[in-house]
């Protein structure tokens, strides 16, 4: 019997953990001398008071969906994928690559190759790790962050040493080609009459990423290769009587998981920064991991979680930007929200279990 | 309150005890009265509400309501250490030894009497030497837990609850996991210690415990005690239809097996583990179609390997032909869906492991294994509506309860968990059915429908291996007996002419005496 009703699981934990994670930063705001009212007021109007707004908070969840995604996937087989980092590290790679030397004359046609691109270097970053876990049982965890660093290494090298255009101080690949330009929202919204701000990253890639989270839940829910997956996370004896070979699923679930991990390379380095600087994935890589503890690991969760975490960031920007309040003490925000939704989950179900159980003896 | 000069007050008096888990109610105003020195039985089918009553009385669970009175004293059992305080020890079926101690280190942890060590195992000795003598409780002080066999780390338990001076011991299922030998020293130890005016309260849903042991015994059914009668004013047959509610066929009905052609053929089958472990030691054996053949033995000896192997779970060496045809025993044709298509259909001994994903829905898990047929695809995915309406059918026809293809495995009883993975089994009407304990944890009435579907199953001509710990099952289902000890096959029997004391010598590991010709008799029987 379950404890508690599936929507207060859903959507009044995170509701809970949230509004206490809010509550705490309102104290520490208010203990460095700072109005929380007008800051929260502040970040909203940042965030979402604007299409300028808007278009900073949906081009960072575009990259959130794509991370927890990743994480998602990994999970529903069991595996913690933390390499989100990386793995997003190496499909910057793999875009970078695409567009610079393949003759892409219009986004159309970039937009697929790039994202074929980002989609195999992110998983062949998974690749490793997966084939050690599967075979060697070398824990996922511990050797997909070492390949976060190496990832940071590799990179660092081969923008310093190999893609840097002769003459350049910048670790950075040239600009790629006008024709690999992603259309921004506001291109995409001109012809149909909407008016979208000119300079905000959003990209057509936050379509795409809509379009993963449904082909997300389609693939673990309406597919063999998704219930075989869910199957094995759930019981690895059980997968073994059924005749699902586990090695050839946790490689699967990983390389899917690295793909779309490297997926958000599409967003992040083609349709934003246009050339692939050092520490492009500036820690969404992790964030993913919040984003998918908080969505349940469902991809319509992660959905709703990323656009928070997008939130939180123009938010927490904008409120650098404008206030006294310190840039480090937006960190403390999100870490507070990342603390509550993630890891004190349990402080808030609890007494909610208890609640509803004592709720339901009344009745 | 008793009154102080009546006779003495009992050890251990429950009254109104209420206890509800959400919704579920599990013990329903429950009164018990167990007077010292005697023994008391508790038998009820699982979910019964036993093991949360034991609980509360050792301080796990808090009672909603009712009273706990210890030597006529009205007592708050608030944890474990409270009810060691008054006397009560617990040994639990499944044993809280550390593995790497030495049985004294594991008899005094706990119960150290100070920061040092030495002077505590000193004692610790003096005192097991003691008990050891009174009790019949022999174990060497000095080993360590682990390379003991199971009888003897149970008699560890019951050390460590005698060495906190427990004059109340609550055994849970004690003898699950011993051979027939093993148990009948067990219950020398109980009335040993009953002697001593110890009180003894024993869960267990074997009715020949109870009958054999307890001065007095109470049913559970469904939270509720629904009597408390003398033992020796009561009869096997009447208890279990207290237990169930309705009258229970106690035997199961078959005629005379009819085997026919060589289905399976096993040839020195070898397994080593991971760790280097040989825990099959060459297997031969052979089932013909419409015979059961079935395999006893203690938990551990082999069993699970073997049926694992059979069904595809484990590489092995040696041979195995289904059919005359021979099977490949690693590689990519050995897993379990090759063998599925084989015609091997294979109900693993733990449903909750194995058998089922718990937290998928009934209709996910009716096609577990047979995930990848035909008429379960549509396009690019899943024929879920295909998978429902097959759940729906399968429901029916083995009597589901509730029939409702939405819930998750796990909320379902023990019995109709088992009913599920029994009918996805049975169903594809397999040549070879591989059922490793098919009742375990399961209430007796569906045990009675399960042992019917596979009568039925073995009279439509198919071969059956089954494996059980629980010697009656094997007897009342199997046309052929084989034991199994230590990897090896010791014999096989016919249960016709065979009887439990044989078996159980056998189980023990000691080679039949019996002249080789009644076991050549015996194997086609």
């Amino acid at each position: 019997m379950d404890k508690m009703p599936r929507w207060a699981d859903v959507f009044l934990i995170p509701l809970i953990s949230l509004l206490l994670a809010a509550g705490l930063s309102a104290l520490v705001i208010l203990a460095i001398g700072e109005n929380p009212w007008a800051a929260v007021k502040m970040m909203v109007s940042g965030a979402l008071g604007s299409t300028y707004g808007w278009g900073y908070t949906l081009y960072y969840t575009t990259n959130f969906i794509f991370t927890g995604l990743a994480v998602a996937v990994a999970y529903h087989a069991r595996l913690f994928n933390i390499g989100g980092e990386g793995q997003a590290m190496l499909g910057g790679l793999g875009v970078a690559l695409a567009c610079l030397y393949l003759p892409l004359p219009h986004w159309l046609l970039a937009l697929p190759v790039a994202a074929i691109g980002a989609a195999l270097f992110g998983a062949a970053w998974a690749l490793i790790p997966a084939y050690l876990q599967a075979k060697r049982g070398s824990h996922i965890v511990i050797t997909t962050i070492m390949f976060n660093f190496i990832a940071a290494g590799l990179l660092n090298y081969l923008l310093v040493n190999l893609l840097r255009p002769v003459g350049s101080m910048d670790p950075a690949t040239d600009k790629f080609p006008e024709g690999t330009h992603l259309p921004t929202l506001h291109d995409l919204l001109a012809p149909i009459g909407i008016e979208f701000s000119k300079a905000a990253p959003a990209n057509v890639t936050f379509v795409v990423a809509l379009l993963a989270c449904l082909a997300v839940w389609l693939l673990l829910w309406r597919t063999r290769l998704g219930y075989e997956i869910r199957a094995f996370g759930h019981s690895e004896p059980a997968a073994v009587y059924a005749g699902i070979n586990p090695v050839k699923i946790t490689m699967i679930a990983m390389l899917i998981s690295g793909g779309l991990a490297g997926l958000m390379a599409v967003n992040n380095v083609m349709g934003e920064a246009e050339r692939l600087v050092l520490n492009a994935v500036e820690g969404a890589g992790f964030i993913g991991i919040a984003v998918a503890l908080m969505g349940r690991n469902h991809p319509f969760g992660v959905l709703i979680a990323a656009l928070l975490f997008g939130f939180l960031y123009q938010g927490g920007a904008e409120l650098a930007l404008w206030t006294s309040i310190p840039r480090e003490l937006i960190v403390v925000i999100q870490a507070l929200v990342i603390l509550f939704t993630g890891a004190l989950d349990h402080m808030v179900r609890m007494p909610l279990e208890r609640i509803f159980l004592s709720l339901r003896k009344g009745a | 309150m008793a009154a102080p000069d009546a006779a003495k007050a009992p050890a251990i008096e429950l009254r109104g005890i209420s206890k509800s888990f959400g919704p579920v109610q599990a013990n329903k105003d429950i009164s018990i009265r167990v007077m010292p020195g005697t023994i008391h039985g508790i038998i009820g089918e699982n979910g019964a509400g036993k093991s949360t009553l034991m609980s509360i009385l050792y301080g796990f669970y808090k009672a909603d309501s009712g009273e706990v009175f210890i030597n006529g004293t009205k007592t708050n059992i608030t944890d474990s250490q409270a009810a060691i305080a008054a006397g009560i020890g617990m040994v639990f079926q499944h044993f809280k030894l550390v593995p790497n101690f030495t049985v004294l280190e594991n008899v005094i942890l706990g119960a150290e009497d100070g920061a040092l060590l030495r002077p505590s195992l000193a004692k610790a000795r003096k005192e097991l030497t003691a008990l050891a003598k009174e009790y019949e409780l022999n174990v060497d002080p000095d080993s360590v837990v682990e390379d003991l066999s199971v009888g003897h780390q149970q008699r560890v338990e019951i050390l460590k609850a005698l060495y906190r001076r427990a004059e109340i011991l609550i055994l849970d299922e004690p003898t699950g996991v011993l051979t027939p030998a093993e148990a009948d020293h067990l219950f020398r130890i109980l009335e040993n210690l009953r002697r001593e005016g110890k009180t003894i309260i024993l869960i267990t849903h074997k009715l020949r415990e109870i009958m054999e042991i307890t001065d007095t015994v109470s049913v559970m059914r469904r939270g509720e005690m629904t009597a408390t009668v003398k033992t020796a004013e009561t009869s096997p047959e009447h208890l279990a239809e207290l237990m169930v509610g309705r009258k229970v066929l106690l035997r199961v009905d078959k005629v005379p097996a009819a085997p026919g052609a060589q289905i399976l053929e096993v040839e020195n089958l070898q397994v080593v583990d991971s760790s280097g472990v040989q825990r099959l030691k060459g297997i031969d054996l052979d089932i013909r179609a419409g015979e059961i053949l079935g395999i006893a033995g203690v938990a551990g000896n082999g069993q699970s390997e073997l049926l694992e192997v059979l069904g595809g779970m484990r590489e092995a060496k040696g041979s195995i032909r289904l059919n005359g045809q021979p099977l490949p025993l690693s590689g990519a044709g050995a897993d379990a869906s090759a063998r599925r298509q084989l015609g091997i259909a294979h109900v693993p001994e733990d449903r909750h492991r194995e058998g089922l994903i718990l937290d998928f829905h009934a209709w996910e898990n009716v096609a577990f294994g047979y995930h990848r047929d035909e008429k379960y695809q549509r396009g690019l995915f899943m024929d879920n509506d295909a998978l429902r309406q097959d759940t729906q059918a399968k429901m029916a026809k083995f009597d589901v309860r509730p029939p409702d293809c939405w819930l998750s495995a796990k909320s379902f009883s023990g019995g109709n968990q088992q009913k599920i993975v029994v009918a996805r089994e049975i169903e594809r009407n397999p040549d070879l059915l591989l059922i490793g304990q098919p009742t375990r944890g399961v209430d007796i009435g569906a045990i009675e429908f399960i042992h019917e579907q596979i009568i039925a199953l073995r009279d439509q001509g198919k071969a059956i291996l089954l494996v059980s710990v629980e010697l009656d099952e094997i007897f009342a289902l199997s046309d052929r007996i084989a034991v199994m000890f230590d990897g090896q096959i010791m014999g096989f029997r016919d249960p016709a002419t065979t009887d439990e004391k044989e078996l159980g010598l056998m189980m023990a590991g000691i080679t039949d005496t019996r002249d080789p010709v009644s076991q050549e008799a015996s194997q086609h029987g």
